[in-house]
């Protein structure tokens, strides 16, 4: 038995993904969360807020459940099901930085929770700020020529 | 309308996220890096504000809005400051988003411990 | 590395404490202890599999009647980094402790080494114990435990549990009769969520050499009992074998029969406290019952670290193999 034979072998035992059922569980799930955001970006603009604003607000928001959701054990319950639907809005980003801190609380306030807190989303703002950096400098080279 | 909009786009964007997962060997994180780099990208060519107006949080929710707040942050700091925009804009604009993320995070970390699953 | 016993030492006790989801399935009245409590009254997980393997070995001793100082050697291990759990475990204890680590085929493992030792006489006892908990696992291995993720089918569920089991040179029955010390084998799956199709391999390999070492045929034996392939992984081992010409009709995998269909758990469990604590609760009390005679139990292993697979390194796995029968075998 080689390993490539084996690797044909191994995909025809190995159950697929539904992948039907979890774009319909990311759809709904997802659609939700974004429905929730648009709710509380109409609120905030109704106090007042500019949109840019508003925007912001509804983010910290959105943020502040998540929080609430994983601390009380009832994110990834969700998660389980909606997949990408509870990790593609900013809700995921906020599961990512909340789970590790209180995960890691059992080493210490500075060597478990602040060290570990960014352990999965940090590579969302390391690539996130080079690439606004290389955009920065071709922005700022198109303005002057 | 806008409501509607806001949850077929949102969704959308969740399904692709899905199908990376399902029909790629991309890990979670990957999928988030990749999100944000190229609402990033779509923000910078200018389709990103278009799907903006009428999908709204549809739009800004999923985390390449993140990547749009960071083009158009160091647009704007850019316009501004010039030179040093491009190191001050991108950090600058998502500071909000990521601020509540660690406060949160901290506050949660203090009141509540690891649960077990089943 | 076939080992055939010359005194056949017995396993004169076992003992298996379990947490919360493993309560809740179908082996739950079979334990010696359940916890509704996966953290065991304490306050990190690492504390709280340390706690479950203590609880283990004091319903061990007690079966016995033993003290702590009747013990002359310990061996064991979980899946922490350093296998900690085990190591501090031994802390109250006090035993002369062999520290093993071969992942989840730990248990196995264990029980040859136990053998060898008492069979060659250099003590008339010994236990063997392997552990794992589902909290230390995944915070280790994986993610956080709060944070939200979709299981791939193919996924395993590492037990909450600790098996342990006393290995005595004088006993009336299940006699550990011969052994075989698995070689690593890698057929280069990577996906860390597909441990059972990564493992399988080693299995086949094992048995058949065991099969083949033994002179015996897969059906003499009452079963053949597997440790953690799951569901794709028990298929996998079948199919290998049957291109060796081996049948194996009398299978069962100890990741399969812990959960039921409800508690989704996709391809089963795994950790070394599966095996453990199901050979100690189903299959050893078989023994006593007369209800089996002769088995093959078979724990696999897969020798990662999240290091080595981020690094993009397939998985190489082993699997060790026990024979214990319920008689000691007649020379001829």
């Amino acid at each position: 038995m080689d390993k490539k034979n084996y690797a044909e072998m191994v995909k025809r035992y190995s159950p697929n993904s539904k992948i039907f059922s979890n774009c319909l569980w990311a759809f709904f799930v997802g659609g939700t969360i974004c429905l929730i955001g648009q709710i509380l970006t109409t609120l905030y603009m109704k106090m007042h807020f500019t949109i840019s604003d508003a925007r912001l607000m509804t983010s910290v928001s959105l943020v502040g459940l998540s929080a609430i959701f994983t601390a009380l054990g009832w994110y990834h319950k969700i998660a389980k099901r909606a997949g990408a639907g509870t990790l593609v809005p900013i809700t995921g980003f906020a599961n990512a930085v909340v789970s590790p801190a209180i995960e890691f609380k059992s080493e210490g306030y500075i060597t478990g929770v602040a060290s570990k807190m960014f352990i999965i989303a940090g590579p969302v703002i390391v690539y996130g700020t080079l690439a606004s950096v290389i955009y920065g400098v071709i922005y700022w080279m198109s303005r002057r020529f | 309308m806008n409501y509607f909009w806001a949850f077929v786009v949102g969704g959308a964007l969740c399904v692709i996220g899905q199908l990376l997962i399902d029909l790629t060997k991309l890990t979670p994180a990957r999928i988030l890096v990749l999100f944000v780099v190229s609402g990033l990208v779509l923000s910078a060519i200018g389709v990103w504000d278009k799907l903006a107006d009428f999908a709204g949080a549809g739009a800004t929710v999923p985390i390449m809005g993140f990547g749009h707040t960071l083009a158009q942050g160091v647009e704007e700091a850019i316009k501004q400051h010039g030179f040093v925009g491009i190191f001050t804009g991108g950090l600058t604009a998502c500071s909000g988003g990521v601020s509540a993320s660690l406060i949160f995070g901290f506050l949660a970390a203090l009141i509540t411990k690891s649960k077990s699953q089943s | 590395m076939y080992i055939k016993y010359k005194n056949s030492p017995s396993i004169t006790a076992w003992a298996s404490v379990v947490g919360k989801k493993e309560s809740e399935g179908p082996l739950a009245h079979l334990f010696d202890e359940c916890s509704e409590d996966d953290y065991f009254s304490k306050d990190t997980w690492e504390k709280a599999e340390t706690e479950m393997q203590t609880r283990c070995i004091n319903h061990l001793l007690h079966k016995k009647g033993l003290s702590v100082n009747d013990i002359n050697l310990f061996m064991g291990g979980d899946l922490c980094n350093q296998i900690t759990s085990t190591a501090f475990s031994m802390r109250d204890f006090g035993f002369p402790f062999l520290g093993l680590y071969n992942a989840c085929s730990t248990m196995a493992e264990s029980m040859i080494i136990a053998s060898c030792m008492v069979d060659a006489g250099y003590t008339d006892n010994a236990i063997a114990l392997a552990s794992s908990h589902f909290c230390t696992a995944e915070r280790q291995y994986r993610t956080p435990l709060d944070y939200g993720g979709k299981r791939t089918p193919t996924a395993q569920w590492t037990v909450t549990g600790c098996g342990s089991v006393l290995v005595q040179s004088m006993g009336k029955t299940s006699f550990i009769n011969s052994a075989q010390i698995g070689a690593v084998v890698d057929l280069g799956v990577t996906d860390t969520n597909n441990m059972g199709a990564a493992m399988a391999p080693a299995a086949a390999d094992t048995i058949k050499k065991y099969l083949k070492n033994s002179n015996t045929k897969a059906s003499d034996y009452d079963l053949i009992i597997t440790g953690d392939l799951g569901e794709v992984g028990s298929a996998l081992l079948k199919d290998l074998l049957l291109k060796e010409n081996i049948v194996l009709d009398n299978h069962i995998d100890c990741g399969m029969v812990i959960y039921d269909e409800e508690q989704k758990v996709q391809s089963g469990a795994s950790g070394c406290g599966c095996s453990a604590s199901v050979i100690a609760a189903k299959f050893l009390p078989e023994f006593e019952k007369e209800k089996l005679n002769n088995i093959l139990f078979i724990a696999t292993g897969a020798l990662l670290s999240p290091a080595t697979s981020m690094q993009g390194e397939s998985i190489p796995c082993i699997a060790h193999l026990v024979n214990i029968r319920s008689k000691k075998e007649t020379k001829k």
